[in-house]
């Protein structure tokens, strides 16, 4: 499946909601905060969130910064 | 006597903000915080960089700190309102410092843009801290929009130049009825120290400690100017004299009078 990720597009394989594709990122939902569309998804909805083709997903996180 | 500190529902003694961005390392930003007593600390947000495993700043920050995530990369209201969104998203509290940025050399804030993403971020519950060029007309319309605070510029972001915008600063220090907090530009701790003499309610300092050959002692002497400055505003600075007035009595000098 087709989907971009931070701009980037991504093939990706036996991921089927957001849950799992934090976690083929190794990332930890508590430092990051994601755009699934242009909508933001809060944490508790991430295994609800389906992906599919073409997806725009944003992972963001804090950073020093002033 | 207390002197908090009262923005939104957070009160607190730090009068010193600080940035996080340019330190060396990250472990540096957990001591400086620690040194400086610094409760309100500035972070930005970014894409996550998936190919590395840069560790999450947040780990080096107090759990009791006010986090005051920034708008940087907005170039206008609505990539600010989004960024806001989204720092909100975190469920690291609702503070909000607005910056937005459409000039690449000076760093200047766009006060319009600014002002349009208060008047939204206002009405949804964050606890808005614009960054703004100092210029009271619309400083007050921020206020007017549900500013928390107003951050005027002291000189351009990252440059260490000092507060060449001080006689701007101090009126709105004299007509703002909200705190006034010179965020950008201060280089040293007797500009920070300057800022509190007149009356700022607080300063927000990331450069200048960041790239300090030694940033902790930096922080540290940056937390005792804040300290020193806003101890002089209340206790009432004297009155500068065109001419000079003595400090020793004008009587019983150790000579006759005739000579």
């Amino acid at each position: 499946m087709k989907i971009q990720i931070n701009g980037k597009e991504e093939l990706i394989e036996n991921i089927t909601n957001l849950t799992e594709l934090i976690n083929s990122k190794n990332l930890k939902p508590e430092n990051i905060v994601v755009e699934h569309n242009t909508k933001i998804v809060s944490k508790e909805e991430f295994e609800n969130v389906i992906i599919t083709e073409e997806d725009k997903i944003e992972i963001i996180s804090f950073v020093g910064g002033g | 006597m207390s002197d908090l500190l009262k923005i939104g529902d957070k009160e607190f003694k730090s009068r010193l903000f600080l940035g996080t961005g340019k330190f060396p390392n990250k472990k540096i930003i957990a001591k400086v915080i620690e040194e400086s007593e610094s409760k309100v600390i500035t972070v930005a947000l970014r894409r996550v960089d998936l190919d590395s495993k840069d560790e999450n700043v947040l780990n080096y920050i107090p759990k009791d700190s006010i986090l005051m995530p920034n708008t940087s990369g907005a170039r206008n209201a609505e990539e600010a309102i989004r960024i806001a969104r989204l720092a909100k998203a975190s469920g690291c509290g609702n503070w909000i410092k607005i910056e937005v940025i459409n000039d690449n050399k000076y760093l200047l804030p766009d006060n319009m843009e600014t002002l349009k993403a208060v008047e939204v971020l206002s009405k949804e519950g964050f606890i808005v801290l614009p960054y703004m060029s100092p210029d009271l007309s619309m400083a007050k319309r921020m206020v007017d929009a549900g500013a928390a605070a107003i951050m005027p510029l002291g000189s351009p972001i990252g440059s260490n130049r000092g507060i060449k915008t001080k006689e701007l600063v101090r009126i709105l220090v004299n007509e703002l009825n909200i705190p006034v907090i010179v965020d950008a530009g201060i280089g040293r701790p007797s500009e920070a120290c300057e800022c509190m003499e007149m009356g700022c309610d607080a300063v927000l300092v990331n450069t200048a400690i960041a790239t300090a050959r030694d940033p902790i002692e930096m922080a540290k002497a940056f937390s005792k100017a804040v300290e020193a400055g806003r101890k002089a505003y209340l206790a009432g600075l004297g009155p500068v004299k065109e001419e000079g007035r003595a400090s020793s009595p004008l009587t019983g000098f150790l000579r006759d009078e005739s000579n």
